[in-house]
């Protein structure tokens, strides 16, 4: 099974992958061919896409009559958040001693 | 929304009530890098290797990037693992900007590639423990 960090990282490399899923983002649920339009690719490669997104968790179908709907689901990208976070504590905690360090400078 | 970009890149910005020359020390000079970072053979020349070393034994590869005096510093910074996958690529940079108050530090910290598993060489390897005091800082972050 590859890394959760992994696909998420891999899934959103792709620029257009990533401008569909910041759109369903942006602007809610959307059909495939809502998405298409404003794509600038064909509607079988924004379902390629839509799937792969789909796969990583990132984004989930709603069937209705004869249209898909596809909606960004945020909690995938839980393992990402925790991870930048992780670093910028780091760094916010190192700032910390640094500042402290400063003020011993002063003396 | 810049999700993808976010997740390359670690940036923190803090404005310190202090000089860049100031900063710059702290920055530059091993005994002061010791005090807030870590343990390490740091030289302030373009293309001079150093190591940190951190409390937990872990040991990171760095080698000097850039040096622009009281404005930028860049370095590597590495940690090496077996597993190419858990590898930690990365570089961060120093960017110090005059303030009528003080100086403006970003740091900036990226390069993490996407195939990575974990950009903190994992858990098993030190990084955890590394973490596990600032988890209450990290929580307030919001």
């Amino acid at each position: 099974m590859p890394d959760a960090h992994d696909v998420l990282f891999r899934t959103l490399a792709d620029p257009t992958r990533r401008a569909l899923f910041e759109r369903l983002c942006r602007e809610g649920e959307q059909t495939v061919g809502a998405l298409t339009a404003q794509s600038g690719v064909s509607q079988p490669a924004v379902s390629k896409h839509l799937g792969v997104l789909r796969q990583a968790g990132l984004v989930r179908d709603r069937h209705e009559g004869r249209q898909t709907h596809y909606s960004a689901q945020l909690g995938a990208l839980a393992p990402l958040v925790d991870w930048t976070s992780r670093m910028a504590g780091f760094w916010q905690n190192r700032f910390d001693d640094l500042e402290d360090l400063l003020k011993r400078m002063d003396q | 929304m810049n999700t993808a970009t976010e997740t390359r890149a670690v940036i923190v910005e803090r404005e310190m009530p202090h000089p860049p020359e100031k900063l710059w020390r702290a920055l530059t000079q091993p005994y002061l890098i010791e005090e807030w970072l870590m343990k390490n053979d740091f030289k302030p020349v373009v293309g001079h290797s150093f190591n940190l070393r951190g409390e937990w034994g872990g040991v990171l590869d760095c080698e000097v990037l850039a040096v622009e005096p009281n404005k930028t510093l860049a370095y590597t910074w590495n940690f090496a693992n077996d597993d190419a996958a858990f590898d930690l690529k990365s570089v961060v940079t120093f960017t110090l900007t005059p303030t009528p108050k003080g100086t403006h530090l970003r740091m900036e910290q990226s390069g993490f590639r996407p195939e990575q598993k974990q950009a903190f060489g994992g858990a098993k390897h030190g990084w955890q423990k590394f973490f596990e005091n600032l988890e209450s800082v990290v929580g307030g972050l919001s």
